[in-house]
């Protein structure tokens, strides 16, 4: 490369490096900080070398959380995907119809968070709640504040009405760029409806599902708000996820090292799995 | 393999079509013969892609029937009327090999694994993609993508005719000679009903025994190559066919003569016309001849475009297109003279037999 | 007057350009003609200023404009796709360079209607772009490039999106609005044809070299080497391996199709060869110096299979096999000839091109 070194070009990438700066680098710096090191109060830091790291992950805390998140978003992941590559599948192509389904499909994801949750939370009381009245008068016991299990399924339900519209959304997207052809070519070759999703669609689906899928286990992995404001992690720790954990242990019980710990070892974690399924899924590309 | 009746079909795309114009496909009623390489040639929007949309299936016309073998297939579906196409961009399954795109219609109809293989590896052969039979289908070039499009029609025996919407549209210019070519000996050794759409005069002529030339909404005539060039039937085939196209000059008849402003040409025949007709003379630019002889031409331009010199000027007022030789010279007083084997002439645009 | 002065272009490691120093004249139309990814495009936008050389200079009217962007040169570009403003009408896409450069109305509406005249779009001009036909609109976006006034106008292969009719309208049409206007215009294009019928000055492009720069016309029936010969012919020249004798070319092959022993095939050296030195030589002849009439008496006669015959209207290329060789002879009218024929074809051989072993013409005034 006999490029020409332009210096002016480094001023033009300044105020982009200065927000990744601030925004990212900077807190991420102050939290590997904390994790090394302890402080007894009046700012007064000592070095503190592996220990945070060990004692979080010594902690049955730690690893329970951590199993959860991964059912958790597993769990999401095998409901949303599917459901939301169905409904895509049966939305209109053509027609005043689809700004409608559009419209429709769009507006769960424009409530906030914790709102999800206040709704939720209200809908599914057994007293007040209208789905929760509902089974209860079915003479079926249902509580996400006494038994696990309703817990649960109740913030499974949740995260499944709140996202599974992004992943519908973004495989219609990719549905729509199928042109008519393939499906004129598939049907003069005699293929099955199945054959037609299995050999047209799926493969054209494949790069948006797969941004879906990455988009909706990171987030999912986060989760935060939703059970926050519905079970508060409970009963018990049975919806304790990592992030509602950590915000007990920085805030609740002031732990800033631990904390900073398993902040670290929490994002290591999303990431490595990200990259693990990104290679995984685009794998087959260059074997073509 | 199969014969194909057009009967009295038109389509409109509205709903309640009350003048000519109104219809997409004015009134086509033709019969094709079984094996025939037949190519619907016109410029965009002449009424070509609709009439293979109805020989598809895509589009039901609004009047009128098909009959495939004599059977009426008007109103069944695409799939039901065993017909292949390959259209304007590569057509393959991605995920499949190469192998398994051509067995997958056979597979879909559930014929025998055995036969598949057969019928298959045949048709790899004749498609020359042997070498690539494992290989998955994504990573091959578009020309070879558009084979086993076509290949997936050709493994069918039961094929009543092969549809062909501009297949060569993404194909590199120094490739498509070479798919021309297989093509057409593709055709002639499968003998498969085959019907190709295109706005490219050479695709078609190269590929056809005969060319459908449309103009709006009307099929202006149906003839060989050598038909189309040297007796149109309708002005618009001498414009569209040939490079630079014919001339067409405004002219009175008068019994076995063409009064051309002051010039009075003979015809050899009277030609028969009703009276209020609009008459033309045309002539293709390769039947005038410049020299000594004939009406005097003022010539505007002359083009030498290596193989041959395209003369642009004015006889009797009209302009005029002639092609002359590489080495031929253009005399002082230049003149033009008509050769008569190449003289066509037309009522209201459409030619006037020498029999009527 | 635009200057190149060894002008190159290197990229990741990879030459787009080699070395090329080109002058092109005031009022003066040059056809870049080379193949797909032979750098016209790249030659282009480094005359645009779109793209900076990696060495070299250019110059416009003797003023170096080296590195100065395109905002402040006076270029126009048409490019293949038909790019105009979707919302204006045809009259505002000709009158919006003029209204950026601030022109008044008056003066601006005079124009517009000039040009919208000369390219035949006065009927259109309360129109939108995308209500016309392909043809109309890239003439929509020849006229903004014509209205500009620029010095330099370059134009991508502005016909390729279209039918080959409208293409041979717009084709006769283009040397006569050329003509008009006093701006150096640049036209790439891959189809030799179309260099022809343009006319002005041709530059033969290939893998980033210019092989020759000359009157169309003389390139195309004086090509300085085989490169030159075979980016100027479409379908390509007819080339074959010879050995030069006294007087006879002696020329081994095999019979047709490429079967059994190769044998001598003689072909008497033609009157403007004479002068050449005996040895080997690599012989060029146009698809059109083949017929199946004899052109002059005695003209040397080969042996070849027929394969297809490609029909283009008013003439056809047949495609045959000389030895295992693939040939094109051009003929006129409608000739369909079955393929696997055996037949006999007559060369021109007053129009024989010569070319050394480096690829030069040995040829004085073949063509």
């Amino acid at each position: 490369m006999n490029k020409t070194w332009n210096n002016k070009a480094w001023f033009m990438i300044l105020p982009a490096m200065l927000m990744v700066m601030i925004s990212a680098v900077i807190p991420l710096m102050t939290v590997v900080n904390y994790s090394v090191q302890d402080t007894f109060g009046n700012n007064e830091f000592f070095w503190n070398g592996t220990e945070w790291f060990r004692e979080v992950l010594e902690s049955d805390r730690f690893w329970g959380a951590l199993v959860r998140n991964f059912a958790f978003s597993f769990t999401i992941l095998l409901i949303e995907i599917p459901l939301g590559v169905f409904i895509a599948l049966h939305m209109p192509r053509k027609g005043i119809g689809v700004s409608f389904c559009l419209v429709l499909m769009a507006l769960p994801l424009l409530i906030p968070w914790n709102v999800v949750g206040t709704i939720f939370q209200l809908l599914c009381r057994t007293d007040i709640g209208l789905v929760g009245y509902a089974i209860a008068s079915l003479g079926i016991p249902y509580s996400y504040a006494a038994d696990p299990k309703d817990a649960w399924i109740t913030v499974v339900v949740m995260d499944v009405w709140h996202w599974s519209s992004l992943v519908v959304l973004l495989a219609y997207a990719g549905l729509v760029s199928i042109p008519d052809a393939y499906y004129q070519a598939a049907r003069i070759d005699g293929a099955s409806r199945w054959s037609v999703f299995r050999y047209i669609q799926l493969p054209k689906m494949k790069r948006v599902l797969i941004i879906a899928f990455l988009l909706r286990f990171m987030d999912s992995f986060m989760i935060y708000t939703e059970p926050f404001v519905v079970t508060g992690g409970g009963p018990g720790t049975s919806t304790t996820f990592l992030s509602i954990d950590l915000v007990k242990r920085a805030i609740g019980q002031f732990d800033l090292g631990p904390a900073a710990a398993m902040s670290i070892i929490y994002f290591l974690i999303i990431l490595l799995v990200s990259w693990v399924f990104y290679t995984v899924m685009t794998s087959n590309d260059e074997t073509a | 393999m199969a014969r194909i009746n057009l009967d009295h079909i038109r389509h409109a795309y509205g709903i309640r079509p009350t003048a000519p114009q109104d219809y997409a496909l004015r009134e086509v009623h033709h019969e094709w013969a079984d094996g025939g390489a037949y190519a619907l040639l016109g410029p965009s929007g002449c009424g070509k892609t609709t009439l293979l949309n109805i020989i598809s299936g895509l589009v039901r016309p609004s009047e009128g029937h098909i009959l495939f073998d004599g059977q009426d297939v008007t109103h069944l579906p695409t799939e039901a009327r065993n017909i292949a196409q390959v259209f304007q961009f590569p057509v393959v399954y991605d995920t499949m090999t190469v192998y398994d795109n051509l067995a997958f219609p056979l597979r879909n109809r559930g014929v025998p694994e055995d036969l598949v293989a057969t019928r298959v590896k045949n048709i790899l052969e004749m498609l020359e993609l042997s070498d690539r039979a494992d290989k998955k289908a994504r990573g091959l070039t578009a020309d070879q993508k558009q084979k086993i499009s076509l290949g997936r029609g050709l493994v069918r025996s039961d094929v009543n005719a092969i549809l062909f919407d501009e297949p060569l549209t993404v194909i590199d210019p120094h490739l498509k000679w070479v798919l021309r070519s297989q093509l057409k000996s593709l055709h002639r050794h499968s003998r498969f009903t085959m019907v190709y759409v295109t706005h490219d005069q050479t695709e078609a002529l190269t590929f056809a025994d005969k060319v459908v030339v449309m103009y709006e909404g009307q099929i202006v005539q149906i003839g060989t190559p050598e038909e189309l060039f040297e007796k149109p039937k309708h002005t618009f085939v001498g414009y569209f066919i040939g490079s630079p196209g014919m001339n067409v000059f405004p002219i009175a008849l008068e019994g076995r003569k063409a009064r051309l402003g002051d010039a009075a040409i003979d015809l050899g025949f009277a030609p028969k016309v009703a009276a209020g007709q609009k008459t033309e003379l045309g002539i293709r630019p390769e039947f005038m001849e410049i020299g000594k002889k004939g009406l005097p031409v003022s010539i505007r331009k002359v083009e030498d475009i290596g193989r041959q010199k395209i003369v642009r000027g004015d006889v009797a007022g009209q302009a005029v297109s002639i092609v002359m030789k590489e080495g031929a010279e253009i005399p002082s007083e230049p003149r033009v003279s008509f050769q008569g084997k190449g003289i066509n002439i037309y009522a209201d645009s459409w030619r006037v037999g020498q029999e009527a | 007057m635009l200057e190149l002065v060894n002008v190159s272009k290197v990229q990741g490691g990879q030459v787009h350009i080699h070395p090329t120093t080109l002058t092109l004249e005031r009022g003066s139309l040059n056809v870049l003609l080379g193949p797909t990814l032979s750098g016209k495009t790249t030659l282009l936008r480094l005359m645009a200023g779109l793209e900076k050389p990696t060495e070299g200079r250019v110059r416009f009217d003797g003023k170096d404009v080296t590195g100065v962007p395109v905002q402040q040169r006076n270029v126009a570009m048409v490019y293949q796709q038909f790019i105009n403003y979707p919302a204006m009408t045809v009259y505002e896409n000709i009158a919006s360079p003029l209204r950026v450069a601030g022109e008044g109305s008056e003066m601006i509406d005079r124009e517009v209607k000039k040009v919208a005249e000369l390219m035949r779009l006065t009927p259109y001009l309360s129109r939108t772009p995308l209500s016309l036909s392909g043809g109309q609109q890239q003439r929509t976006a020849l006229a903004r490039a014509i209205v500009k006034k620029a010095s330099l106008v370059l134009l991508d292969e502005p016909l390729a999106n279209l039918d080959y009719k409208l293409r041979e309208e717009l084709r006769e049409e283009l040397p006569k609005i050329f003509a008009a206007s006093g701006s150096i215009f640049v036209y790439a294009t891959t189809e030799p044809s179309e260099a022809l019928l343009l006319g002005g000055n041709t530059a033969t492009l290939n893998q980033g070299r210019i092989s020759q720069f000359g009157k169309t016309i003389t390139v195309y029936r004086n090509p300085r080497d085989l490169i030159t010969a075979r980016t100027f012919s479409d379908p390509p020249i007819n080339t074959h391996t010879a050995v030069k004798d006294g007087k006879t070319f002696v020329l081994a092959e095999k019979e047709a199709g490429g079967k059994g022993k190769p044998h001598k095939i003689t072909i008497p050296v033609p009157q403007h060869l004479a002068a050449i030195a005996d040895g080997p030589v690599t012989l060029g002849l146009q698809p059109h110096h083949l017929s199946l009439e004899e052109p002059f008496e005695k003209a040397p006669t080969l042996k070849v299979r027929t394969q297809v015959s490609e029909i283009a209207g008013s003439e056809s290329f047949i495609h045959v096999l000389f030895g295992d060789k693939r040939w094109v002879m051009l003929a006129h009218g409608v000739c369909n000839l079955d393929p696997e024929l055996d037949i006999d074809i007559h060369l021109d051989t007053r129009h024989l091109m010569a070319f050394g072993a480096d690829g030069a013409s040995l040829s004085g005034n073949a063509g």
